[in-house]
C-alpha cells in the first residue's frame, strides 16, 4: 500500500509538531518562573543601591547570623532523625510481602498529602501548653507544670520531621529495592547473623540512597516555610520565615531576595554535589 | 515466604510505631472537631456538631472555600493541559534538549515556594495582577506542572510508541494521533496528575500569602490567619474537612489506579 502523502505541517520536520506541543509549558516556565526567579537576583543587587552591599550583610549582620545558625541547626537535625525513622521503614517495606507494602505505602502517602497547614495545626492541638499531651501528663500526675513543647525549637523538629519522612521513605524505598536480594540470601548462606549481613551488605548497598534522601530532606527543610512559622510561634525564626517578615512587615527588599538567592544558590551547590552520588532525575520520580 | 526473616520482630514493630506517628497527630482533629467546649480541647461531656454548623454557616469560611474551589480548577485545567502537552512533544522528540525541558520542568520543586513568591509577587505588581484569581491561578499552574510531567512522562515511559507510528502511517495527522491514540492511552495518568495539580493549588499557602490580600482570600489563607490569631475548635472542623477532600480524591487515585492494571 502506498504511503499517504504527508500533512502539509510536516515541512517543519517531525520533531518541529513536538516542540509546538512543548511551546506553551515551556514559555509559562520562563516568563512566569524563571523570569521572576531571575529578578529576585536582579534586586538582590540593585535595591537599595546598586552593588553588594546586602551580600556584606551576610558577614556583618547578627541577627542574620542567628537565622543562618538556627537554620542549619534545625535542618540538620531534621533530617538526622528523619533518615534514622525513614531508613526503619523502609527497610522494613523493602523487605514485606505486597500486602503489607500497600498498607505501609498507604500510611506513607496519606500525611504527605494532607495539607501541611492541617499538620502543624494538629501539632498544635497536641503540643501547646494545654494541649492534648500535656493535659493529659498533668492529669495522670506526671508532671507538675506543662512541658514546654512549642514555640521553640523542639517543637519546630517534631513538625519538620512529621512532615519531611514521607520524602526521605521514598528515596530509601526505590535505593532498598535495587538491592539484589540474592547478596542477602548469600551473607545468611554463608553463616553471617541477622546484625551481620545488615551490617556487612545491605548497609553499604543503601549508602547512596541514604544520601540522595538525605540531602533531599535537607533541601526542603532550608527553605520551608509554614510548619516552622506555625510551630516556632515567631520566637525561634528560620530563614524562610525571616524572608517573609523582610518582605511583608519591615519591607526590605534588598534583605529579603539576597537571603533568597544565597538560599537558592546554596541549594544548586547541594544537588550538584548530589548528583554526583545518585541519578538527580530518578530521585524524583521522573523517567 | 522466608521474607520476613531478614526482619525481627522488633524493628517491625518500630516501623509500624513511625507509621502510627505518621497518621495519629492527624487523626487528633477529629474528636478536637468534635469538642462540646468553646476553646481547642478534646470532648468533655458529649460529643457536638456545632463547629462544623459555624464553619457553614460562616460566610467568610464558605466564601474562602468557594474561592479556593475556583483557582484550584482553573490552576488544574491549565497546568494539566500544558504540563501534558509538554511531557508527549519531549516523550516524542527523545533528544538531549528535550531531556534537558523536561529537567528544567521540575525546578519549580527545588526552588523554595518562599524563593519564588518574591519573584511573582514583583511581576504581578508591575502586570497588576496581585490580589486577582489570575495571578493565583497562573502561579499555581506555573508551580504544579513538574507533578503532571513526573505522572505524565512515567506512563508514557509505559506506553508503546509503535502504537502512535501505526497511526501516523495509517494517515492520522497530529491531532487524531493526539486526541485518538496517545491521550486515550495515557488518560488515568492525566486523571492523576489532575488529581495531585488540584491538592497542589487546593493546599497551597506561601504564594496566597503574597499574592492574595482582600479580593482574594483562599481556605489556607484563612486557616494561617485562624492559627496565628484565634484557635478555636472551627479550625479542627476545617481541618477535618480538608482531610476528607484529600483522603476521598486519594481513594480515588487508588481506584483509577487498580484500575489500570486490572
Amino acid at each position: 500500500m502506498p504511503a499517504m502523502p504527508r500533512p502539509a505541517r510536516s515541512i517543519w520536520g517531525e520533531t518541529g509538531i513536538y516542540w509546538m506541543l512543548v511551546m506553551p509549558a515551556l514559555f509559562m516556565l520562563l516568563g512566569f518562573y524563571i523570569f521572576p526567579l531571575v529578578r529576585v537576583l536582579w534586586i538582590s543587587v540593585m535595591e537599595p543601591t546598586p552593588g553588594l552591599g546586602n551580600y556584606a550583610l551576610l558577614f556583618t549582620s547578627a541577627s542574620i547570623h542567628q537565622v543562618v545558625l538556627t537554620t542549619l541547626r534545625i535542618c540538620l537535625l531534621t533530617t538526622g532523625i528523619t533518615l534514622l525513622l525513614g531508613y526503619a521503614v523502609a527497610y522494613v517495606m523493602a523487605q514485606a510481602g505486597p500486602r503489607t507494602q500497600r498498607w505501609m505505602m498507604l500510611g506513607i502517602l496519606l500525611p504527605l498529602w494532607i495539607s501541611v497547614l492541617v499538620r502543624a495545626f494538629a501539632w498544635v492541638a497536641l503540643l501547646r501548653r494545654q494541649g492534648v499531651i500535656n493535659n493529659a501528663l498533668v492529669g495522670m500526675g506526671v508532671i507538675e507544670d506543662p512541658l514546654p513543647l512549642i514555640w521553640n525549637e523542639l517543637g519546630i523538629v517534631i513538625g519538620m520531621v512529621h512532615y519531611m519522612l514521607p520524602f526521605a521513605v521514598l528515596p530509601l524505598l526505590t535505593g532498598m529495592r535495587g538491592i539484589d536480594r540474592r547478596c542477602l540470601a548469600a551473607a545468611r548462606g554463608l553463616g553471617a547473623s541477622r546484625t551481620q549481613s545488615f551490617l556487612g551488605v545491605f548497609l553499604p548497598l543503601s549508602l547512596p540512597g541514604v544520601v540522595g534522601a538525605g540531602i533531599l530532606v535537607f533541601i526542603f527543610s532550608l527553605g520551608f516555610l509554614v510548619t516552622p512559622a506555625i510551630l516556632g510561634g515567631g520566637r525561634t525564626l528560620m530563614i524562610a520565615e525571616y524572608i517573609s517578615v523582610q518582605i511583608l512587615d519591615v519591607v526590605q527588599w534588598g534583605v529579603g531576595t539576597m537571603l533568597a538567592t544565597t538560599l537558592i544558590v546554596f541549594i544548586f551547590a547541594l544537588l550538584a554535589l548530589l548528583s554526583r552520588v545518585v541519578d538527580l532525575r530518578r530521585l524524583f520520580g521522573a523517567v | 515466604m522466608d521474607e520476613t526473616s531478614n526482619v525481627s520482630r522488633p524493628v517491625r514493630g518500630l516501623a509500624w510505631a513511625i507509621i502510627c506517628f505518621l497518621l495519629l497527630p492527624i487523626a487528633i482533629v477529629f474528636p478536637v472537631a468534635l469538642t462540646d467546649k468553646r476553646y481547642l480541647s478534646l470532648p468533655e461531656e458529649h460529643l457536638s456538631l456545632q463547629h462544623f454548623a459555624n464553619l457553614f454557616s460562616s460566610a467568610e469560611w464558605l466564601s474562602s472555600i468557594g474561592q479556593s474551589f475556583v483557582i484550584a480548577c482553573a490552576a488544574t485545567a491549565l497546568t494539566v493541559t500544558v504540563g501534558t502537552f509538554c511531557a508527549i512533544g519531549c516523550w516524542r522528540i527523545g533528544s538531549k534538549l528535550a531531556d534537558f525541558v523536561r529537567v528544567l520542568m521540575l525546578v519549580p520543586i527545588i526552588v523554595p515556594t518562599i524563593v519564588y513568591a518574591l519573584g511573582i509577587y514583583r511581576l504581578w505588581v508591575d502586570l497588576r495582577l496581585l490580589d486577582s484569581y489570575a495571578g493565583l491561578i497562573i502561579a499555581h499552574a506555573v508551580t504544579g506542572i513538574p507533578y503532571v510531567v513526573i505522572i505524565v512522562s512515567t506512563a508514557l515511559a509505559h506506553f508503546d510508541a509503535r502504537l502512535e507510528q501505526a497511526a501516523r502511517n495509517l494517515g492520522a495527522n497530529l491531532w487524531q494521533r493526539l486526541w485518538l491514540v496517545i491521550l486515550p492511552g495515557i488518560l488515568p495518568a492525566v486523571v492523576s496528575s489532575a488529581i495531585f495539580a488540584f491538592i497542589h493549588s487546593w493546599d497551597e499557602l506561601v504564594l496566597a500569602l503574597f499574592l492574595a490580600s482582600r479580593t482574594v482570600f483562599t481556605l489556607p489563607r484563612r486557616i494561617w490567619d485562624g492559627i496565628n490569631e484565634h484557635l478555636d475548635p472551627t479550625m479542627a472542623a476545617v481541618a477535618v474537612l480538608l482531610i476528607f477532600v484529600t483522603a476521598g480524591l486519594l481513594v480515588f487515585d487508588l481506584w483509577l489506579r487498580s484500575r489500570r492494571a486490572a
